[in-house]
This record gives C-alpha cells, sequence and structure tokens, in this order.
C-alpha cells in the first residue's frame, strides 16, 4: 500500500560552519551565524560558539535543537565538575567528556558537529576535532559542518600540519602568529560564503589566549 | 510475558494512536515583530482540515501570564494542550505567591524543553510557536519548531510567513516601529500572504503586548483587490488552454 504521509522526521540540519586553529600560545574558534532550514534562513545573527570553561570554547554546528541539549548537558556536568574539584575543568578532559556524552547517545544520536579549542595546562593552543557519535582527535586545526568540505582542504594546503604517522610525534600546532590565523579564519570563511548556502550573513571570531577571551565579527555575504 | 496497562498503552496496538503522526487541523503562518513599545503579532483565523477550511473562528494567539503572548501555527488541538498545561503552569507558579512571575524568556525556554522533550519521545507537538513578550521594559520576540529548534530575532513568521513575510518585515522593520506603523507592516505581510497563502482567510486579529498587559484585537478583514485583468479570465491568451 503506497504511504499516504511522510513520517515523523525528529532530526533537521541548520547548517553552519565552525572552524578552529591552533597556535603555540592561542586558540581561534570561529563559526558563521547564519542558521537555516531547508532554503530557509530562521535567523542571520546566531552564535554558535559556546563557553564551557575559562580555556575551553566549543563550536557546533547541525541540529541547533541538539546542539542546544548536548550544551546544555556539558555545562551541567561541568557545573559538578567546579564543585567537586574546586577548579575549571581542562581542555583535555572536556574533549574527553564531549566524546562520552555524544556517544551515550550512539543509538540515537545528537545530530552534531563539533570543534572543541582552547589552551591546555602549559598555554598552548589545542583543537579536538569530532563526528555526532563521538569519535574525536586532536589535531592543529579544523572545519566542520555544512562548509568544512570547501574549507577543510584549504586548510591542509596553507597549514600542512606534520603526519600523525610520524616517529617521533610531531607537534600539531600551527607555526602561524594569532594575526596570520585570524586572517586565515577570515579568507576561508568568505571562500566558504561563496559556494555553500548554509554559511553567511555574518563571522564569529572567538580568540583565546594567555590575556583571556576576545571576540571579533565580520561581516558575509547575506544572499 | 504479561503486559501492565502501562505498557500496554505504550507497546500496545494503541499506540499508534496516541502518538501525531501528521496535523489534522492546522493553522497557517504566525506573523510578529517588535515595535517601539513591545511586540506586535498577527495570525488569521482559519484552521484546514487539510484542504478543507474547516474552522473560521479559531483563535491562534492567547495571553500566557502577564508578560507574555503565546501565537502558534499547525495542529490547533496540540496548541490548545499546550495552552491547558501553560495555565497550569502560571497557576502553579502564582500560588508561591512570593511577587515573582515567568516572563516571556522563562516561558521561551520551558517552551523549548517541552517541544524538544516531546521530538525525543517521536510524540511531537505539530507546531510552530511564536513568543512575545515585555518584562521589566525588556522586549523579547522568540520563536519554537515543532523539534525543539529555537532563535530569537527582532520579527519572525512561521511558515508560509517564513517564504512571504519575513522579505517585506527585513525591508520596512527598524527599531523604533511606532504602533501605527508596526500594525501597518504587519497588515502588508497578512495581505501577501492572503494574496498567496491559499489556506489563508481574510479573517485576522492582530495582538500587542506592552509593559501594560496583552490586548488581542477583534477580528477583522483587509482590503483586497482582486480586479486585475489577468484575473478576469486567466485563460485569455493562453492558447490550446480550455
Amino acid at each position: 500500500m503506497k504511504k499516504e504521509h511522510a513520517s515523523f522526521n525528529p532530526y533537521d540540519n541548520n547548517g553552519g560552519t565552525c572552524v578552529a586553529i591552533a597556535g603555540a600560545d592561542y586558540c581561534v574558534i570561529a563559526a558563521d551565524t547564519r542558521m537555516s532550514s531547508g532554503y530557509n534562513i530562521l535567523t542571520r545573527d546566531y552564535s554558535k560558539v559556546c563557553k564551557l570553561a575559562d580555556k575551553c570554547l566549543l563550536a557546533s554546528s547541525g541540529f541547533q535543537a541538539d546542539v542546544k541539549a548536548l550544551q546544555k548537558v556539558l555545562g551541567a556536568r561541568h557545573l559538578i565538575y567546579q564543585h567537586q574539584h574546586n577548579k575549571q575543568m581542562s581542555c583535555p578532559a572536556m574533549a574527553q567528556l564531549l566524546s562520552n556524552t555524544l556517544y551515550y547517545k550512539r543509538f540515537f544520536p545528537y545530530y552534531a558537529f563539533n570543534v572543541l579549542g582552547g589552551l591546555d595546562d602549559e598555554g598552548k593552543g589545542v583543537v579536538y576535532t569530532y563526528d555526532a557519535v563521538g569519535s574525536y582527535e586532536k589535531v592543529g586545526y579544523s572545519s566542520q559542518g555544512s562548509g568544512s568540505t570547501l574549507i577543510m582542504p584549504f586548510l591542509d594546503n596553507q597549514l600542512k600540519s606534520p603526519s600523525p604517522l610520524l616517529l617521533p610525534p610531531q607537534d600539531a600546532v600551527t607555526p602561524l602568529s594569532e594575526a596570520e590565523a585570524v586572517d586565515l579564519v577570515k579568507t576561508t570563511f568568505v571562500s566558504a560564503a561563496e559556494r555553500d548556502i548554509y554559511t553567511g550573513d555574518k563571522l564569529e571570531i572567538v580568540i583565546l589566549n594567555a590575556d583571556g577571551i576576545r571576540r571579533e565579527y565580520m561581516d558575509l555575504r547575506k544572499d | 510475558m504479561e503486559l501492565n496497562h502501562e505498557q500496554q498503552t505504550q507497546f500496545g496496538p494503541q499506540a499508534d494512536s496516541q502518538r501525531t503522526l501528521y496535523p489534522y487541523v492546522t493553522g497557517t503562518s504566525v506573523v510578529a515583530l517588535k515595535y517601539k513599545d513591545g511586540i506586535l503579532m498577527a495570525a488569521d483565523m482559519g484552521a484546514s482540515y487539510g484542504s478543507t477550511l474547516r474552522y473560521k473562528s479559531v483563535e491562534r494567539m492567547k495571553a500566557v501570564g502577564k508578560h507574555s503572548l503565546l501565537g502558534a501555527s499547525g495542529e490547533i488541538s496540540d496548541f490548545q494542550e499546550l495552552l491547558r498545561s501553560l495555565d497550569e503552569l502560571i497557576l502553579y507558579d502564582n500560588m508561591w505567591d512570593d511577587g515573582n512571575s515567568l516572563g516571556p524568556k522563562e516561558l521561551h525556554n520551558y517552551l523549548t524543553r517541552v517541544m524538544y522533550n516531546r521530538r525525543n519521545k517521536f510524540d511531537p507537538f505539530w507546531n510552530s510557536l511564536v513568543l512575545g513578550g515585555v518584562k521589566n521594559g525588556e522586549k523579547y520576540l522568540g520563536m519554537v519548531t515543532m523539534l525543539g529548534v529555537n532563535f530569537e530575532d527582532n520579527h519572525v513568521a512561521t511558515g508560509f510567513g517564513n517564504h512571504l513575510a519575513r522579505p517585506i518585515l527585513r525591508d520596512g522593520w527598524h527599531e523604533d516601529l511606532s504602533y501605527e506603523d508596526g500594525v501597518k507592516l504587519l497588515e502588508k505581510c497578512m495581505r501577501v500572504l492572503l494574496y498567496r497563502d491559499r489556506s489563508a482567510v481574510n479573517k485576522l486579529q492582530i495582538a500587542k503586548i506592552t509593559e501594560e498587559g496583552v490586548t488581542v484585537s477583534q477580528p477583522y478583514s483587509l482590503k483586497t483587490f482582486w480586479g486585475f485583468s489577468a484575473f478576469q479570465n486567466p485563460t485569455v491568451g493562453a492558447e490550446g488552454s480550455w
């Protein structure tokens, strides 16, 4: 018999692109502020970057409702951690927590594509990149979301990170200065907004270094 | 294994019938915007049963508590059920008698959790909700979809309104819109929707919320013009057509 109605789909893809770059003494985390659904733009000013701890920032794209739920869980778990240990969670610890939180819903996943950026205990930049079910890897730079297919190869070409297969292992942080990294992020997003309809409106760049957190904004294509 | 009553209703043969698998009676677009003193919202009063215009006097905007206004498109029964539970929430909140009350920000957040929770149960409220309000001099306007997707903006529109009204709003909206200009802008949107959205009807309400409270207007209709020559005999010039 022919199906009369489309069955309920619990997921939506609200698009968006996230990028993070780790440097020797900084970390740059960026995402566009467009939120879409299908061919509609729902809003042009929605921040995808979430501060999880003092030295830990999460940029997420995918299904906004899941992303929000994920941020709430991580926020609650971090509050418990603070009460138990009387300190902020480190970025590597948050990275593992995020992986476990995603895998906990392995069979009804959070449709969220995350890049976690921050500073480690030595103040060195770190970036962790994820899939929706919790697989993760520590890298020097990464991109996730609808524009990642356009941005990632460009980043590979520009940053030429040492192969993770090298022995002894090489440091993954990029050789760029902070200002160069911010410029590179701006360039990638201008390019992504040109070809990806889910990326645009505005770019939010969050820079984390020894001085603290700084935010920069840049306009992107609005069409 | 024997199933007890609760398990039976959850997994038994009636399980399917307890979920909104698709909407039955639906309302179309809601359009809302921030203006100088608060929020203005517009919605027509039609409710469709598929493509049948089943009801023509359905209120799709209601005050919730003292500081908020809720508008909905989508399944009408789900909206009315939601209003009942919201009334209960407000009542229980009021019973603390501590002088605190839920504001639009709190209610919007509550609604996002309700909608997301129901989608997680695969038993969604089939609505797009618009929540506007003013509390302590702060204007608030947000939206929630049936999946729990939510955001705030200076102007929002559900369904067809997202396609047809939002471009008009982006063009005509500014921060200190007066009440008269706000209503004019909403009517411009509703007129376009009336012409182009087949499930829209020419009987609408405009609701206003300010620091003073909520007022939902009496139903009224917009002036339309159907006399374009192309409307008179659309088949003229279309050779080979009947």
